[in-house]
């Protein structure tokens, strides 16, 4: 009895539990952590405050450009006075609420499908009407909306647009190209081989230009289509040769007695991808798709070298009037924010996709 | 009896639709037959527009005079020169700016990918935060905020920033000391080569010795003292020539030294920058791959630490990191083409120049896919011959 009284008062020393225990064990474990702590502290100790009093306390919210060049700190108005033409373009102006709409009912989508169990097709259909409506949106032209031509479209919408709808459509193409790889036919091989490292052989760039330079040349006269169009197949062109690998991962993943099951059932070729082994690969693969999405979504930025005007290009537009010049820091820290937000969530929600994966296998 | 034995003998006729190596062949047929349509029906349009607009089509323009000034090059060049000339210099741009910026990526990549791992958690953590950061930033928004940083933060050169004696810094660049030229650096370079080279030979030899007689030879020790030895020796040998050439304002800019220029600077610290963060995390993926038993055993049979890294842990996580190595190089090379949007002459940059003067669209596409398909293809032959080399052989 007394013993395990006795026992039950022998604690740990203060040194080793608690907040003092854990500053030992994490930060000062050793002479190199010791010094490494030491140093980054100082080090953070002197950017941090000045970082801090110029983004918050010397900064300009909400004041015009020649106030800005007074003051010391950072100068967000260049962001408060023009986020409506950094977000939306030359969109018109009291048409905008159309576009944000249109990026709501996206946001809305995306995070309804978050949770797998809505995955059935319900889902499908919603995405497919909801892409629908976004498009109507943006167009306008009925029910008394006035019409707006694409070549007016801009800013974060114009972005989320190339992003989703370059997925979208590239997926399909991707699937195709990765399974016209695996394929026993030498030349349906040869062909997706040969498109496949094509085009992961050269930058997203040269494919921008020919869009904008050389696809006009290809069609017959007379036939024309916008820049936005041409920039949204070169994105398509582009992400499907990356999803193509990703999925061929998922196919090679497949052991081959999922294969000669399907053939023992009697399944055909269609029947067998479409029943067997297209539905477990493209589970596999979902995490790596995910990141094709990031990177898709962080590559669309790239249409600024082709002049269409998507966020960093409204951006850039603000900065170049006098009256913001030089204040290209705050614009991008914005425009930054942005993407991140955008990309951060994503990739969390990959994490926690591929963690939830695995737990079920 | 003998009726069935004739039948199993000349198969039931299968229709030859239903065979499935002729389906294939047809299908196979029909695939090519289509895409070789499709390719027809845009050269044909493309021939018809291009006569249409008068412009001739092949690759003759690259041997008119380029007339457009080029920044900066490693080779004499100027407006006089001819296209292909242009284009040489932005290919060596290219090429200067993806080799000096694999080299910092990587040690940096690998700095941070080790600094990930670290167990001090402040350190851990702002690898984390970096690498987070640095991956959901789109390239090009990093290269202009870059940019920006250069031309609008930094002072012309008359005020320049001088953070450490024969450093300058001003919105035209950096520049900085280096030695006055002299013929000896040539042989000190050669010195360094050649150092090197006997190291190699060194190594090799005391590998084969050591596996027949199970003697170690310090190798790192002697080879470090070969190939820095050799250069110092030679420099002493040619007088120990001391002279540096340091950048002194002259009008507008700066004269003698070395100078880099905003946008190259730009450019190389975003691809680092950026790149460092994915190969960051391919280090640490290869190191986490190599279980901590691995690890244990060699250190339950007396290697030393350093052989237990050479022998265990890195031939173990080199295997996993080179893949993933491979492509953000490759990465990195496609990237330096977003050089056009602030203005360094890379290749697509100089091809685009030379697009809007000529005309030659189809042609400059072209070529702009060539080069980059031939770094690509060199690239990944290199590494794979390289991964094959140190793949795990299996008995």
């Amino acid at each position: 009895m007394e013993r395990a009284v006795r026992s039950e008062e022998l604690k740990p020393p203060i040194t080793s539990i608690g907040p003092i225990g854990w500053v030992r064990k994490n930060l000062f474990n050793g002479a190199l952590n010791s010094i490494l702590t030491i140093a980054i502290l100082l080090f953070l100790g002197r950017v941090i405050p000045p970082l801090f009093r110029w983004v918050f306390l010397d900064s300009a919210w909400l004041t015009t450009g020649q106030a800005c060049k007074q003051a010391a700190g950072a100068c967000w108005s260049v962001i408060s006075t023009n986020y409506r033409f950094i977000l939306f373009g030359f969109y018109p102006y009291e048409e905008q609420w159309r576009p944000l709409l249109a990026m709501f009912i996206l946001f809305g989508l995306l995070y309804y499908s978050r949770d797998r169990k809505h995955w059935k097709k319900p889902l499908a259909y919603a995405w497919i009407g909801g892409l629908a409506i976004m498009g109507l949106l943006m167009t306008g032209g009925f029910l008394g909306f006035k019409s707006v031509e694409s070549t007016q479209w801009g800013g974060l919408p114009l972005t989320l647009l190339l992003a989703v709808f370059g997925l979208t459509a590239a997926y399909p193409l991707g699937v195709i190209l990765a399974l016209g790889r695996r394929s026993k036919m030498p030349a349906v091989k040869f062909l997706c081989i040969l498109y496949i490292e094509l085009i992961r052989g050269v930058p997203l760039i040269s494919l921008l230009f020919m869009a904008s330079v050389i696809l006009p040349l290809f069609l017959p006269e007379g036939v024309t289509f916008n820049k936005i169009l041409r920039a949204q197949v070169a994105i398509i062109l582009f992400t499907a040769a990356y999803i193509a690998e990703v999925v061929r991962g998922g196919l090679q993943g497949m052991s081959r007695g999922q294969y000669e099951a399907a053939d023992s059932l009697g399944l055909n070729y269609y029947l067998t991808m479409r029943l067997v082994i297209l539905p477990q690969a493209l589970k596999i693969v979902i995490p790596p798709t995910v990141s094709i999405l990031i990177s898709a979504f962080k590559d669309t930025s790239l249409v600024v070298i082709i002049a269409l005007f998507d966020v960093l290009k409204t951006t850039q537009t603000v900065l170049s009037k006098p009256e913001w010049m030089g204040f290209s820091r705050e614009a991008y820290v914005f425009v930054a924010i942005l993407y991140f937000l955008g990309c951060f969530s994503m990739s969390n929600y990959s994490r926690k996709l591929e963690k939830e994966l695995s737990a079920g296998r | 009896m003998i009726k069935i034995a004739k039948d199993s003998a000349t198969p039931e006729k299968v229709p030859f639709w239903l065979d499935t190596k002729k389906r294939a062949i047809l299908f196979q047929f029909f695939t090519l037959a289509m895409v070789g349509l499709l390719a027809y029906y845009l050269i044909s349009n493309t021939l018809f527009n291009l006569e249409k607009q008068k412009i001739a089509t092949g690759f003759g323009f690259l041997h008119k005079e380029a007339s457009f000034e080029i920044g900066e090059s490693l080779i004499p060049y100027s407006a006089a020169n001819t296209y292909a000339r242009a284009l040489l210099v932005g290919v060596l741009n290219t090429v200067k700016v993806a080799f000096i910026g694999i080299i910092l990526t990587l040690i940096w990549g690998t700095i941070i990918g080790v600094a990930r791992l670290s167990t001090n958690w402040l350190v851990a953590k702002l690898a984390v935060i970096y690498v987070e950061v640095m991956q959901d930033i789109p390239i090009l928004l990093q290269l202009f905020f870059w940019y920006a940083i250069f031309y609008e933060t930094l002072p012309p050169p008359r005020d320049a920033l001088n953070p450490w004696a024969g450093i300058y810094l001003s919105n035209r660049g950096i520049a900085f000391t280096i030695p006055e030229a002299h013929p000896a650096h040539l042989y000190i370079l050669l010195a360094f080569l050649v150092g090197c080279g006997i190291t190699y030979a060194i190594r090799r030899w005391a590998r084969r010795r050591q596996e027949r007689t199970g003697k170690l030879f310090p190798t790192f020790r002697v080879g470090t003292a070969i190939v820095f030895g050799l250069p110092v020796f030679t420099w002493l040998a040619f007088g120990a020539p001391i002279e540096m050439n340091t950048p002194k304002l002259a009008g507008f800019n700066f004269e003698g030294g070395m100078a880099m220029s905003p946008e190259f600077i730009a450019l190389l610290t975003g691809l680092v920058l950026y790149t460092s963060a994915y190969v960051a995390e391919a280090v640490r993926a290869g190191i986490q791959s190599v279980s901590k038993g691995q690890r244990e055993a060699a250190m339950a049979i007396g290697l030393r630490p350093v052989f237990v890294l050479n022998l265990v842990v890195l031939p173990q996580a080199l295997r996993v990191i080179i893949p993933p190595l491979t492509s953000q190089m490759l990465n990195l090379t496609k990237n330096s083409s977003l050089a056009v949007a602030i203005g360094y002459p890379d290749f697509v940059s100089v091809a685009n120049t030379t697009m809007n003067q000529t005309g030659q669209s189809i042609e400059g596409v072209a070529l702009i896919m060539a080069v980059y398909l031939f770094f690509s293809l060199s690239t990944s032959s290199f590494m794979n011959w390289y991964n094959k080399k140190v793949a795990l052989v299996e008995r």
